[in-house]
């Protein structure tokens, strides 16, 4: 069991693809990776959670914690190419109400 | 009332690599049981959260200590304590020992354990937490159609 986490960047923009089980094994891995993106002013970050084949809320804190630090400097955390498990967790926790997440890569509109 | 049972008990240490040991043997036994995949899922994801909070609050740092797991096979359900006592428990006993699950009880856990135990009480059908000798959650999983109605949430992607 583990996660795999790929990323790439331009000035602005990071994208980032992550993959695997995030449980409370994994998730100290995940946010060691991801929130020092969160860094700077007005960064763009993109998640695509197409290969989490599962995750609970230890996964949810790390990107809340993303979102929080990302919105604090006026930036943006967009989740995509969520299954239908995954946005079912975001949507019984309320936290799709308030996060940008998407089901699909392209549009990722709210 | 249905009284045969099944029982199966882990002892982990309480260490989070070992909550992905206690998903595998769930889903195991919730497969072999019958329950459709998107309930499989919840349960994994529930018996998780409760194998977490005992992994990251039963012990000070530094200290070792070691999470019981207790599995309740019944025809129409799937019972499962989680306890972080380290010690190996009756379960039945200890089971009626827990009180029902209140407003005030859920408030209270919600603020130490913030979405770990929503999303169990959530996935769960019946959810009952002990704070007497450690932590102890126990939680219901019913096989039967109409007690999914208490999971609004699943009961839309329930298309078995």
């Amino acid at each position: 069991m583990k996660v795999n986490i790929e990323q790439h960047q331009n000035e602005k923009d990071v994208f980032v693809s992550v993959s695997g089980e995030i449980d409370a094994y994994t998730a100290p891995k995940l946010r060691e990776e991801l929130l020092p993106l969160t860094e700077g002013n007005n960064k763009v970050i993109t998640v695509n959670l197409k290969d989490v084949s599962y995750m609970d809320s230890t996964g949810l804190g790390v990107f809340v914690g993303m979102f929080k630090q990302l919105t604090k400097n006026e930036g943006e955390l967009k989740l995509v190419e969520l299954s239908e498990r995954m946005k079912r967790l975001f949507a019984i926790t309320g936290l799709s109400h308030i996060m940008s997440i998407s089901d699909n890569a392209e549009d990722v509109g709210r | 009332m249905k009284n045969v049972m099944d029982y199966i008990e882990m002892k982990i240490p309480a260490k989070p690599e070992y909550v992905g040991v206690i998903r595998l043997t769930i889903s195991g036994i919730a497969s072999n049981m019958g329950y459709t995949y998107e309930q499989i899922e919840d349960i994994k994801i529930a018996v998780s959260e409760a194998c977490t909070n005992a992994v990251q609050h039963a012990y000070p740092e530094g200290e070792s200590g070691e999470v019981i797991v207790g599995f309740g096979i019944y025809e129409d359900k799937l019972e499962t304590m989680v306890a972080d006592s380290g010690q190996s428990f009756n379960f039945i006993q200890k089971k009626e020992e827990l009180g029902p699950y209140t407003e005030s009880t859920t408030v209270d856990q919600l603020s130490e354990g913030g979405l770990g135990l929503y999303l169990i009480e959530t996935l769960m059908d019946e959810v009952r937490v002990s704070n007497t000798s450690g932590v102890s959650v126990f939680m219901v999983k019913y096989l039967s159609e109409e007690r999914e109605n208490h999971d609004k949430a699943a009961s839309d992607h329930e298309t078995y």
